[in-house]
């Protein structure tokens, strides 16, 4: 590990890999700092996501690609349920592997690479390039960065060392819970969500299978609306309930931020990027691919400040600009989604699946669902649809 | 004074996220909480997805030393 590097990247996840490979194959050089002994690992994340979309960001190993699925369904408390056929194919990842190739992409275009490299502070100071303090298997080292990229995950703690507030609200933070569970009765090219104020107040529960018998499955709930309960012991209960033969391989806690964008995602000499700058869906808890944008964008429009020699909060706006275009005006619609959905009772989602049963799932749609769930809310109509035609 | 159980504890940093002390830190091992900082609000607690933080009294501090 060198003193100095044009970019520090803090955090080997999707959004994290993405910056540092994009910067470095403009030119900059680059280090990628990770604190877990192993990049991939634990898999905090429910590992779904879409082909087409994840196909934009980056060539794609089919080893990662656990299940694809085309049903979704989706259960009301009553156990009446809608299914849907997807438009897109929707994919199950193995983010271990998945998250391993992103970083060995970065580390092709020359990122150096470091596991168990805890970044424990970064000092900002004005007219001063930053200090990242680091301790690297048990030794600590400082390095000068001309820009550091925080991608240090829903912790978010990189960006308040430059005063910035991360701080999350009650109400835009769901705690989870996540099992890798062999030995359970499912369809393999159907993933499933299940809704209910006991279940998960909220949120929701996701079954994606990874085989014939085998799935991730896991809770959020949203926690201003906690009923006193654990997410793991939420989790437990369903599992219990509906698979009872069932074998957890894996039991993992986590948290996704489901709030707009950080106000501020970049100041001199900074930028933030993935669950750090809260760049998820709100809606559905979504980050990968997010993530994955935000890094692009932020990687390349690092490269560019340092060939300029312009590391200032105004140069790196740049980043703030496309990602507010592509994708955070987006995530604003989700969350204004979200505010209703959040709200919505064990009788709203019984007569919802009540309503919208009957109809052959190749004729259902999520933009459908969408518009009944929120029929009551012209304004959010207008805001569904408008987000459904922006991804047909 | 917050509890943490390690034993619980998973890691993952949910409650760092909404600490407005920024009292918290993590390593690969471990939960850090600095006392002197934390303004006691206890929101920590209640987005522990495990449970593993809870509120220690003081003569709980006590007995343990």
């Amino acid at each position: 590990m060198k003193s100095n590097y044009d970019v520090v990247v803090v955090g080997a996840g999707p959004a994290g890999s993405m910056a540092a490979r994009h910067a470095a194959e403009q030119g900059a050089s680059v280090v990628l700092l990770e604190r877990d002994r192993e990049i991939g690992v634990p898999v905090r994340c429910a590992e779904a996501t879409a082909l087409n979309g994840l196909s934009k960001y980056t060539e794609i190993k089919e080893s990662w690609i656990t299940n694809t699925v085309s049903k979704i369904r989706l259960v009301a408390p009553n156990e009446k349920y809608v299914d849907i056929t997807l438009p897109v194919d929707g994919i199950v990842l193995n983010r271990r592997l998945f998250d391993h190739d992103l970083a060995a992409y970065a580390a092709m275009q020359g990122v150096e690479v470091y596991t168990k490299a805890n970044v424990t502070k970064v000092i900002f100071k004005e007219g001063k390039l930053p200090v990242v303090q680091v301790t690297h298997i048990g030794v600590a080292k400082e390095i000068t960065a001309k820009i550091v990229i925080a991608a240090d995950g829903v912790e978010s703690r990189i960006a308040r060392c430059a005063g910035i507030h991360t701080q999350t609200k009650y109400y835009d933070i769901e705690p989870c819970a996540q099992m890798f569970l062999e030995g359970v009765d499912i369809v393999k090219e159907r993933i499933e969500f299940y809704f209910g104020t006991e279940l998960a107040p909220g949120g929701y529960v996701w079954v994606f299978p990874k085989s014939d018998s085998s799935a991730n499955v896991g809770l959020g709930y949203n926690a201003s609306i906690s009923n006193g309960k654990t997410a793991l012991q939420l989790l437990e209960e369903f599992v219990h309930r509906k698979y009872p033969n069932a074998k957890a391989m894996t039991t993992v806690a986590g948290g996704v931020p489901v709030a707009n964008t950080l106000k501020e995602i970049t100041a001199d000499n900074l930028m933030i990027v993935g669950d750090a700058a809260r760049q998820v869906n709100p809606m559905s808890g979504g980050g990968i691919l997010s993530g994955m944008a935000a890094g692009k964008m932020a990687g390349r429009v690092a490269a560019k400040a340092i060939g300029r020699g312009d590391y200032s909060k105004k140069a790196l706006d740049e980043y703030k600009k496309v990602w507010d275009k592509e994708v955070g005006s987006e995530h604003r619609k989700y969350y204004r989604i979200k505010d209703y959905t959040v709200k919505m009772t064990d009788k709203d989602f019984n007569d919802l699946a009540g309503m919208l049963s009957p109809i052959p799932p190749e004729k259902m749609s999520l933009l459908r669902l969408f518009k009944a769930a929120v029929k009551n809310k012209p304004s959010l109509v207008f805001d569904v649809i408008k987000l459904f035609s922006n991804i047909a | 004074m917050i509890k943490i159980n390690p034993l619980l504890c998973d890691l993952c940093g949910t409650c760092l996220s909404v600490c407005p002390a920024d009292c918290m830190s993590l390593d690969e091992n471990r939960l850090y909480i600095d006392n002197d900082a934390c303004t006691h609000c206890e929101l920590c607690i209640g987005v522990c997805p495990f449970g593993a933080l809870s509120s220690g009294n003081e003569k709980e501090q006590a007995n343990e030393k």
